[in-house]
């Protein structure tokens, strides 16, 4: 009660009676409503009530009064009403600025343009609504870790329908792309390792315009982030290809739910790589393929050789940090490298991995200074301890032959 | 070799050599079953020499700074010629003097050498342990990585739990509330300057009072020569003593060299004081035992928290090993037979609770 | 107690002998001392610690409107020459997941080639993935060279 009073603004200076909640909250479903989560939603806490959306009279607590509609009760509301009723707040820049001012007001324009929207204005009720994914009595701010909408659950809220193939049957569109999100790289950095700038379903299809971004615009959805990739992989001769082939851009060898962080086998002739889908042995397109998977897997090895010299040598207790510093810039250049594929160019790829090869070739001769270095301290102390044992032997034997002419004294 | 002669002949005569010899030249060293425990403080002060040239020669290179103190020593190890054997043999030596220090002491309480007149000698020797031990933990921070860090604060934190001087006591080690830079020039403070002059001071007591005093002999020697006088043995001092004593030294030398060549002294990781403790903290193992005990009180006993009825029971047990000579006069009969079975005890306790520190962790 | 005069010849040439081995390998063993410590007095060609402050490099080695990746400590720093003829420097490591930022002289502003994150001339992260500004370093001309160290200011 004392929450209520408090996160009431200051234009309601007393909290005002609420008789649909204290009846509703004693109903049983689907007329219960559950205090707690109104209680914490963003709609009370801005100084809405019940009669906000559903009209009607709060303070009286004759139902034939409360839910009048000569007061102005609309009373349940069909799903096709929903988005209209939500934009008579959402979608009016003067209202919505008493509230927040830097919010959005183009959610229902972008909602008419998306699949649902589309379908939803075709009669079909089956597909998502506001409340769908934003919640009814409980909506939170989209900023706030409990809401549906926030970023680490968009995906499972977008699964609720998508997922069920039962559900999804009349639509005739794949349902595992839940199941193949979470197996992707992206959900890893988004949920495993926090980093709320990973792309979600919403990222890539739009939220409240969400559509499938069409084959022709894959490339630019994903070079919003990956801007190098889709540089190369425009001035290649893949682009022109994939266009005239009508193949989705990057998801042609990546896929677009189920991205996996790509190995070095993904380039080349081997088993696992997607070049072999298309090329065949003989064109030209496989013998780059090749070379390039050769020129990574160089590098690759060089970096690796040179790491566990120097592993050994910092295990063996001497200082490598400086080295390993710029064996981490061939890594780098490995890495660009890797970028490079995308240009579907040898020389490009080239120009990277000599740049590695250059590094790796002084960190090998540095890890071998190393270990020379070793092999140094160790016949240094041989020295040593050569002497030692000299002088050891000396005074044993000095110790004898003193003894033998000093009989014991008393 | 004449030139040499005249050389040396020159120096002797100024240097007091004859009236040296003469007292030197009498001391003898009984040599019976338990005489291999008489090398032990030699070699002790054979390592703390040893500890004074490094420590000097790493004075040239070190900086006392939080902002610096990692980074130079990371040249020391990496870019200064020999750096890495300096420092390692630094480390490793701290280490082997605490050891022998330990052996050293015990072996005198075993066999009973604090007797009279010998009861100054003994209390030198324990101010020497106490002024040893503020050295290692001294020195243990000036690295300043991660783990010298947070095993200070948490030393530091014991001395806290002293009762009613304990807190002024932590705070005017670590110039301040907390373990900062501040604390770090305060260590290196005592760990060049102060704690060598004391150092330097009790030692050359300790030595004195060994040399006026003659080795000490244990008593079940004593009562068997007593008895068999055909079995007495001894050797001069000088030169046979110190020959035996120099071939310890020398092996000394050869064990520090190849644990710094082979096991060189690490640096960890630069210490962050806004980053939390890692997990495993612990205090070098001659701290371990008292780490252990305090780990396995229970949070609170009476009106007093375990750590400082802890703290306050080791100070004690150092107290009473500190006074040993006083209850230990005869060092016959039934009381010497008890003083044996607590000093056995002290020395099973302390072997037994750093195994199970080291152990117990895993 | 007998003296060196009564033993025989044999006895002392064999003494001799003796005092000459222990002698040299005592000696011996000094030097092999004496050596490694020789060889730490003397100042090594590096004198600076190369972590707090680093000579990063000439002023002419980074032309305007320019940046250079240069070794600062265990970590790259980015040494930027600007289009009005400032110097700035920050810790290269972007803030999102650890790539090698650069300068790029058409943006005038330092970009992540890994997720296009940006950050502006004075380090803050204005577009893209990155959390948290760059980590900036304090430039310092002496002459010729360029030198880069760690901010003092907490």
């Amino acid at each position: 009660m004392l929450g209520l009073l408090l996160a009431v603004p200051a234009s309601l200076a007393q909290a005002p009676p609420n008789t649909c909640l204290d009846c509703h909250q004693q109903l049983d479903p689907p007329l219960q409503i559950n205090p707690q989560s109104w209680l914490g939603s963003i709609h009370q806490q801005k100084g809405l009530s019940c009669v906000s959306c559903h009209g009607g009279d709060a303070s009286s607590t004759d139902p034939e009064q409360a839910m009048s509609p000569a007061r102005g009760f609309r009373g349940h509301l069909t799903r096709q009403q929903i988005p209209r009723l939500c934009a008579d707040c959402h979608s009016r820049a003067d209202y919505m600025r008493r509230f927040n001012p830097s919010l959005r007001t183009d959610q229902y324009a972008q909602y008419l343009t998306s699949t649902h929207g589309r379908l939803l204005r075709r009669g079909d009720q089956r597909v998502a609504v506001c409340t769908d994914c934003h919640g009814v009595h409980d909506i939170r701010a989209h900023t706030d870790p409990r809401s549906s909408v926030y970023p680490l659950n968009i995906a499972r809220t977008c699964a609720r329908c998508h997922a069920d193939p039962a559900y999804m049957k009349p639509y005739h569109i794949p349902t595992d792309q839940y199941a193949s999100y979470t197996a992707s790289v992206h959900y890893h950095q988004l949920v495993d390792v926090g980093d709320l700038s990973a792309p979600t379903c919403a990222t890539c299809h739009g939220s409240h315009g969400a559509a499938p971004p069409g084959v022709a615009s894959v490339v630019n959805v994903c070079s919003t982030c990956h801007v190098f990739q889709a540089q190369l992989f425009e001035h290649s001769p893949h682009q022109a290809a994939f266009q005239q082939m009508q193949l989705p851009g990057c998801v042609t060898c990546h896929s677009n739910h189920r991205i996996v962080h790509p190995t070095d086998a993904f380039v080349g002739t081997g088993s696992e790589s997607v070049c072999v889908r298309c090329h065949a042995q003989g064109d030209p397109g496989y013998t780059a393929a090749a070379t390039i998977a050769a020129r990574l897997s160089t590098l690759a090895t060089e970096i690796d050789r040179s790491a566990s010299l120097l592993n050994q040598a910092a295990r063996a207790g001497v200082e490598v940090s400086d080295v390993q510093l710029e064996l981490g810039q061939a890594r780098d250049d490995l890495m660009k490298a890797r970028v490079a594929v995308h240009s579907f160019n040898v020389a490009t790829v080239d120009q990277n991995i000599q740049a590695g090869l250059e590094i790796t070739r002084r960190t090998y001769r540095a890890g071998l200074d190393t270990l020379a270095e070793l092999r140094y301290r160790r016949r240094g102390l041989a020295v040593s301890l050569v002497t030692i044992a000299c002088a050891l032997a000396g005074l044993w034997l000095w110790i004898r032959t003193h003894s033998s002419s000093h009989p014991e004294e008393d | 070799m004449k030139r040499l002669e005249s050389l040396r002949g020159w120096f002797y005569e100024r240097l007091g050599g004859e009236a040296i010899f003469a007292f030197i030249r009498k001391k003898k060293v009984p040599l019976h079953r338990y005489s291999a425990w008489y090398f032990f403080g030699g070699i002790t002060l054979f390592l703390f020499c040893i500890q004074v040239a490094t420590g000097i020669l790493l004075l040239l290179y070190y900086r006392p700074t939080p902002e610096e103190a990692f980074d130079s020593v990371r040249y020391i190890m990496a870019r200064v010629p020999f750096g890495w054997l300096v420092r390692s043999i630094h480390a490793w030596a701290a280490n082997l003097m605490i050891l022998f220090l330990l052996a050293h002491m015990f072996s005198v309480a075993l066999l009973r050498a604090y007797r009279r007149p010998r009861e100054l000698t003994w209390l030198s020797g324990v101010v020497l342990l106490v002024l040893v031990l503020t050295f290692g933990f001294s020195g243990y921070l000036l690295p300043w990585n991660t783990l010298a860090f947070f095993a200070t604060t948490v030393g530091t934190n014991l001395i806290g739990q002293i009762p009613w001087v304990g807190h002024w006591l932590m705070v005017f080690l670590r110039g301040g509330q907390d373990v900062t830079g501040a604390t770090l020039t305060r260590f290196f403070a005592l760990h060049v300057a102060l704690l060598p002059a004391l150092a330097t001071g009790f030692l050359l007591l300790h030595l004195f009072l060994v040399q006026i005093f003659g080795i000490s002999l244990p008593p079940s020697i004593e009562a068997e020569w007593q008895a068999y006088a055909e079995r007495r043995k001894e050797i001069a001092f000088f030169p046979d003593f110190m020959v035996r004593e120099l071939m310890a030294w020398y092996v000394a030398l050869g064990l520090l060299g190849t644990l710094a060549a082979f096991r060189p002294w690490g640096l960890g990781t630069r210490a962050d004081p806004f980053a939390p403790a890692p997990a495993g903290i612990r205090p070098e193992w001659y701290f371990m035992f008292v780490f252990q005990t305090l780990k396995m009180l229970p949070a609170y006993i009476g009106p007093m928290t375990g750590e400082a009825v802890g703290v306050m029971a080791f100070g004690l047990a150092g107290l009473l090993w500190a006074l040993l000579p006083f209850f230990d006069r005869q060092s016959r009969g039934r009381r010497a037979r008890w003083i044996t079975g607590g000093i056995v005890f002290a020395l099973g306790y302390i072997i037994a609770m750093t195994l199970y520190g080291y152990l117990g962790a895993r | 107690m007998a003296t060196p005069e009564d033993a025989s010849p044999r006895q002392r040439s064999r003494r001799t002998f003796l005092e000459i081995f222990l002698g040299s390998s005592i000696v011996a063993s000094v030097l092999s001392f004496l050596y490694p410590v020789i060889r730490y007095l003397i100042p090594p060609a590096a004198a600076e610690l190369g972590a707090s402050t680093v000579l990063a490099g000439r002023v002419t080695d980074v032309p305007v409107n320019a940046g250079k990746i240069v070794p600062f400590g265990q970590q790259p720093a980015l040494l930027i020459h600007t289009a009005d003829g400032r110097f700035l420097a920050f810790v290269a490591v972007c803030t999102h997941l650890g790539c090698t930022v650069q300068y790029r002289p058409d943006l005038q502003e330092i970009w992540c080639p890994c997720h296009n994150g940006i950050y502006d001339l004075a380090g803050r992260n204005v577009s893209g993935p990155p959390p948290r500004p760059l980590t900036p370093l304090e430039v310092h001309l002496r002459g010729d060279s360029v030198y880069l160290s760690r901010t003092t200011s907490g």
